[in-house]
């Protein structure tokens, strides 16, 4: 074919380039949406808790999965370091995603349970007084911060919109639920209970006056990578290979 | 495009195009680039046929050999763990004495441990289980709840005060904090612990708190301070403090009965690597 | 100079005040204005206030320039000839942005390599968290934005002949995307971010760049329409392919539903793996397309005209456009290998990868090649080396990603500081490289001055940033692979060698080499800035009309 026609006709070059580019994107993403298998099915894994969604803001607004990612590869000494290699499942509330393109600090995906509150408290304020050799930040505001949670209801409205299967239960009850996690005396904790089995209720910043940054920030934390149930997950079943 | 237009420097036609002062040469494709080109797409295709590729309906292209990451990294994490199987049953079932008598199985276990330690512990417990404030130091011989082999390995699988149902447990109260005694009585008892712990002291206070001591922490601490195990409650009397050797940090902790999580690791770690690692803690300096 | 000819009148010669444009870009500031009044009335978000304020005081900006520059009738420039001022500010905002991301990417390279002294735990802004997309966005699209569009303007209209599309819309974009950096800029040191790597802002300064991106795309292919070439040349092809793709590129994955009109945060459409896989395909392309589609543009007019010599092969223009573009879209899964992607989709990114090896040679080829028979020029001409240098830093570093994608490779490199490395490798070498030797030779130009202040500078300059280059970039080699490696390291025993901890450790050296080369290559560039004022401060205009000639001139000719 004669290029002059792309070349002489600036539409044509216009439209040649859209189509050309077009085609890539569509064949890789849009299958991600229906081939079999994409996202396995897994026991365990529910919504994040207000509370935990709040934490999870935080976590984004401070660009901490500019350092830590929250994929653990399928390779020996990631599975060895950091536990089982992470699912699609785990990520399928995340909106959006936080695997992370860098590992200056270690992988996040399992972190949850892993140390106290205590020391994570410590660590954020001031990652040097747990850790002499870290390169991490301080985040000594977080605790200091009273956590401003008006919002909490319309983020997971929106969450649910975008498919997060919150129920109306869930939203309507969200600052209750979202005080009542951080407060193990408070009066909500039964029903907090019912909305989100085995979720954690602490007073996570060690301040019982105050639902501040940490306390949200360290209930995301401490949930990560303990939601599935990988007792009950096949890794050598065919719908779970890749 | 009348009349060929001639580079004179290459000998080269140009496309006989001007923009803005600019022509173009007619060469012809470098045959290496195109070669190249070629071989690459040709390696790719070779690829998806015997790898996992291209998207359909409902499934993919599983490719000749039908390969998935997820096996494969099953494969050799099984493999690995097959290799250090002998060794980890041998461990599992060895009594100390034999560990230490044995030092091929020693060395191993030190190797399990170490970067075991690091990764999970050191955060901590310090790089070289030196502790801080408020984690105890793994390498002295003052233990909280016990420093043989076996008390080790069980505080490890459980935690203390963590989140597994046979965790260690045992909470001071926060005598202050809580109103169980006065503030002036706290001051007694802290002028009283540093008595016993072999410092000078003001002696009316020490003389006005010893029935309280008595009636209030003896039951955990033993009537003389030297602690108990089974409650990881400290002995009092050596000058080893988890939270400081201070008047403010003892009369804190009496007013606050602080209580710090060890978490448990039965789920995250093997219990061979538990039992590995135990053994390096002991080894560390203070094991009983 | 004279009006043009009656029969090629256009809006752009209509007296200000009919002007279809002067009404429609003064009428957006106002709606843009009062939407920010809006939002710092009624806003329960702190940061979406401050955000609004900062909009609100760019759109009263851009409001008073307009004033300044149409209230008394049309300025000389739009009557006479090219559009030039509106380049001119560009040169000024690629310089003034180059040299602040660049000294963000000198901090936080800091902070790595002295947390004890470059932290600050209640200043929350200073956090590296909330730097590090300050430096990406303000070398990549700061920085590299405001030279692709200064630079396309440029070589649109003089390869085209004919002057930008739109009357004072290459204005209106030329401050709009500014407005968009400062309230990105603004946005990351408030904790404002979407959380996608080179796509952080929020939906409102998203959904501002998409109005402002319609603009430029108008501009340019505006202008392409009305040329008096017949053909399209091939620099051009480059340029819309960049802007075309982007404006998709963009739009796709910056879909995301706001938590309120009223608030900065929103969240995004998608979840999980398929989010992962539309934000790579976004990341891989923005490469694909920013830095390197756009920047073959600077490439193709500035090398040919700086050595004087004609492009190499039209041929290979033509096959590598096409094959770059279509190959480039399909590599994105290079970023997710051995992640929860799908396998199928990871060999997919590999092998695509892969192939676009020799694509990207293509332009490697016609830009060096182009210098034959004109090498020589090479030992005088600091600025030319400047590009063809830039020229062989491309061609490494699209060796160099095809290898990272290969799977085992990748398995290595990937989390390490290899990455880091090979982004500046690219970043620092071939679009920062590239950008200087355009931009020395546009000031000269656009400001009608003989030649430069002095060579020599350009020399300096030259040789202290390929110190700093080299210091960068191997560092970072040596340190990603020293990390890569000691990460998978096992004992004897086959239990796991380090801890990730001792690794953090290792690095500190490579931290601190990494500083020094940055701080080079800052240093380059504040010689740079320096040498370019001095130019444009002389008094030696140039004695006849500069490379170029005017428009009017060349019409006149016809
Ligand atoms: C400059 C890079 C950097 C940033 C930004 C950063 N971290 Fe870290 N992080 C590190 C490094 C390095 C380590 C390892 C040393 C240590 O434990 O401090 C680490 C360790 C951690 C650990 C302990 C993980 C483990 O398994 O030992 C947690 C939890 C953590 N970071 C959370 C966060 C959170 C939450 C944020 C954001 C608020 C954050 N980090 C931001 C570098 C960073
Ligand atoms: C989150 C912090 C934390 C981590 C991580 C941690 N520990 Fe501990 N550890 C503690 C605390 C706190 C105590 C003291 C508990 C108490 O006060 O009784 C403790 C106690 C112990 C004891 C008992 C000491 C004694 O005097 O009896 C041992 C042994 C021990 N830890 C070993 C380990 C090992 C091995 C690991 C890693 C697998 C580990 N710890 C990880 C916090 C931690
Ligand atoms: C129910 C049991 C219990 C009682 C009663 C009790 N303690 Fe304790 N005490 C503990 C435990 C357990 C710890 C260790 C806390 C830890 O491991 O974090 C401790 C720690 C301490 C410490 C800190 C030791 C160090 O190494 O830093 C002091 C001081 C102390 N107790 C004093 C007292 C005094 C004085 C009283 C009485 C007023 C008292 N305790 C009553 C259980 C008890
Ligand atoms: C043939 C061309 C190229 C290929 C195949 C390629 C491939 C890659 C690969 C495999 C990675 C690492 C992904 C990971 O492991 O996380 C990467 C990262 C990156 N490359 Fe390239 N690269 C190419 C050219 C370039 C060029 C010319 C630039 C220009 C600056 C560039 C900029 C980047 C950037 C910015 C990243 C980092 C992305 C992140 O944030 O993780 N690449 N590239
Ligand atoms: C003075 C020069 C520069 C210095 C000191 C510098 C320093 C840095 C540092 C410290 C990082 C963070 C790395 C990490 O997280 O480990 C970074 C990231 C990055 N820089 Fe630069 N930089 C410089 C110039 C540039 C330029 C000119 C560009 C682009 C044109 C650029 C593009 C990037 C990109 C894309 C990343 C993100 C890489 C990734 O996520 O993989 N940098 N830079
Ligand atoms: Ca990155
Ligand atoms: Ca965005
Ligand atoms: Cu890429």
């Amino acid at each position: 074919m004669n290029h002059g026609f792309f070349e002489r006709n600036s539409f044509i070059l216009l439209f040649g380039i859209l189509i050309v580019v077009a085609i890539g994107g569509a064949v890789e993403i849009a299958p991600l949406f229906w081939v079999n298998g994409t996202i396995e099915k897994v026991s365990g894994m529910r919504p994040y808790t207000p509370l935990e969604l709040a934490g999870r803001d935080i976590y984004v607004r401070e660009g901490c999965y500019l350092c830590h990612s929250q994929m653990i590869r399928s390779l020996r000494d990631e599975v060895e370091r950091y536990g089982h290699y992470s699912l699609a499942a785990e990520s399928m509330y995340d909106h959006p995603f936080q695997w992370g393109s860098e590992r200056t600090g270690p992988d996040l995906a399992r972190v949850g349970g892993k140390y106290s509150d205590e020391w994570q408290r410590a660590h954020l304020a001031d990652p040097r007084s747990v850790v002499p050799e870290s390169i991490m930040p301080p985040y000594a505001f977080l605790e200091k911060t009273p956590l401003d949670y008006r919002d909490i209801a319309d983020v997971m409205r929106a969450n649910k919109a975008v498919g997060v299967p919150y129920t109306k239960e869930q939203i309507d009850a969200a600052v209750a639920d979202l005080r009542a996690q951080a407060d193990p005396n408070a009066d909500g904790v039964d029903d907090f209970r019912k909305r989100y089995p085995k979720a954690q209720v602490r007073d996570f910043d060690g301040n019982p006056n105050q639902i501040t940054e940490a306390d949200a920030l360290i209930a995301y934390l401490q949930m990560l990578g303990t939601l599935v149930d990988f007792k009950t997950y096949h890794a050598d079943a065919p719908e779970n290979r890749r | 495009m009348s009349k060929p237009d001639i580079d004179h420097v290459s000998g080269t036609e140009t496309t006989g195009h001007e923009w803005d002062g600019i022509r173009e040469l007619n060469t012809p494709l470098p045959r290496w680039w195109v070669g190249l080109f070629y071989l690459c797409i040709i390696w790719a295709i070779g690829y998806w046929i015997v790898m996992p590729a291209w998207p359909g309906i409902t499934g993919y292209t599983h490719g000749i050999l039908n390969r998935s990451q997820r096996d494969v990294v099953t494969a050799e994490v099984d493999a690995l763990k097959a290799a250090r199987h002998a060794r980890e049953t041998e461990l599992a079932h060895a009594s100390l004495q034999q560990i230490q008598s044995n030092p091929d199985l020693l060395q191993f276990a030190m190797a399990a441990g170490r970067t075991t330690f690091a990764d999970n512990c050191a955060a901590c417990h310090g790089a070289g289980g030196q502790g801080g404030h408020g984690y105890p130091n793994l390498n002295d011989d003052v233990w909280l709840w016990g420093g043989t082999l076996a008390d080790i390995e069980h505080t490890i699988t459980v935690g203390v005060r963590s989140t597994d149902p046979n965790t260690r447990q045992s909470q001071m109260p926060a005598f202050g904090r809580d109103g169980i005694l006065k503030p002036e009585q706290i001051d007694d008892l802290t002028e009283y612990v540093v008595h016993i712990s072999g410092r000078a002291a003001n002696a009316p206070a020490v003389a006005r708190a010893a029935k309280l001591f008595a009636d209030n922490c003896a039951a955990c601490h033993g009537p003389a301070g030297k602690g108990n195990q089974e409650m990881g409650a400290p002995n009092l009397t050596d000058n080893d403090w988890l939270y400081g050797p201070t008047r403010a940090d003892i009369r804190d902790q009496i007013w606050n009965g602080r209580g710090g999580v060890m978490p448990t690791w039965a789920g995250r770690l093997s219990p061979e690597e538990i039992k590995a690692l135990a053994v390096y803690v002991h080894s560390m300096g203070g094991g009983e | 100079m004279k009006r043009k000819t009656s029969a090629m009148t256009t809006a752009t010669d209509l007296p200000s005040p009919l002007r279809f444009d002067l009404a429609l870009f003064p009428a957006l500031l106002a709606l843009g204005f009062i939407a920010a009044l809006i939002e710092v009335a009624r806003s329960p978000d702190p940061a979406m206030v401050v955000q609004a304020w900062t909009f609100m005081a760019c759109m009263g900006g851009i409001g008073i320039f307009y004033l300044a520059t149409y209230a008394g009738g049309l300025p000389r420039e739009e009557r006479t000839g090219y559009a030039t001022n509106v380049i001119k500010a560009g040169v000024v905002a690629s310089m003034f942005w180059g040299i602040a991301g660049m000294l963000v990417g000198v901090i936080i390279a800091l902070q790595l390599s002295f947390p004890n002294l470059f932290y600050f735990p209640d200043l929350p802004w200073t956090n590296f968290g909330r730097l590090r997309p300050l430096h990406t966005s303000a070398v990549i699209f700061a920085f590299g934005g405001n030279v692709l569009i200064a630079t396309s303007f440029y070589v649109v209209q003089r390869t085209c002949k004919a002057r930008l599309f739109g009357g004072s819309l290459p204005w209106f974009v030329f401050w709009g995307y500014n407005t968009f950096i400062v309230l990105a800029g603004t946005g990351y040191l408030l904790g404002v971010t979407q959380a996608r790597e080179y796509a952080e802002p929020e939906w409102y300064a998203d959904l501002w760049l998409t109005i402002v991106w319609v603009g430029y795309l108008a501009t340019f292919l505006g202008t392409i329409v009305k040329r008096k070439e017949p053909h399209i040349y091939v620099a051009n092809w480059f340029f819309l392919a960049f802007i075309a793709t982007i404006a998709v590129l963009h739009i796709v994955n910056n879909l995301a539903l706001p938590v309120s009109l009223l608030e900065t945060k929103s969240v995004s459409l998608f979840s999980g793996v398929q989010d992962a896989l539309i934000q790579w395909w976004y990341g891989h392309n923005a490469v694909g397309f920013f830095l390197t589609a756009g920047f073959l543009g600077i490439m193709y007019y500035f090398v040919p005209k700086r050595a004087d010599r004609p492009v190499y092969s039209y041929r290979l223009s033509i096959v590598h456009f096409w094959t770059l573009i279509f190959i480039y879209i399909w590599a994105g899964p290079h970023h997710l290998l051995y992640t929860a992607l799908p396998d199928w989709a990871q060999t997919l990114g590999m092998t695509f990868s892969v192939i676009l090896w020799m694509p990207s040679w293509g332009g490697m080829i016609n830009g060096l090649m182009t210098l034959s028979g004109a090498w020589d020029k090479l030992r005088t001409d600091p600025v030319l080396r400047m590009l063809v240098v830039s020229v062989a830093f491309y061609g490494m570093s699209t060796f160099e990603g095809p290898v990272m994608s290969v799977r085992t490779v990748n398995a290595l490199s990937h989390y390490t500081n290899w990455t880091i490395g090979h982004v500046h490798s690219g970043a620092l070498g071939w679009v920062g490289y590239v950008s200087f030797g355009a931009l020395y030779c546009l000031v000269p130009w656009l400001w009608n001055k003989k030649k430069l202040y002095s060579n020599a500078l350009v020399e300096w300059h030259f040789w202290v940033s390929t110190l700093g280059i080299v210091l960068y970039i191997t560092s970072m080699w040596v340190a990603g692979i020293m990390q890569g490696l000691m990460w998978r390291a096992y004992n004897d025993y086959g239990f796991l060698e380090y801890s990730f901890v001792e690794t953090v450790q290792a690095m500190h050296p490579y931290y601190v080499i990494r500083t020094i080369g940055g701080l080079l290559y800052l240093g380059g560039v504040l010689i740079m800035a320096y040498n370019l004022w001095r130019t444009v401060r002389s008094s030696e205009t140039a004695a006849t009309e500069p490379a170029v000639a005017p428009l009017a001139a060349l019409e006149a000719a016809q």
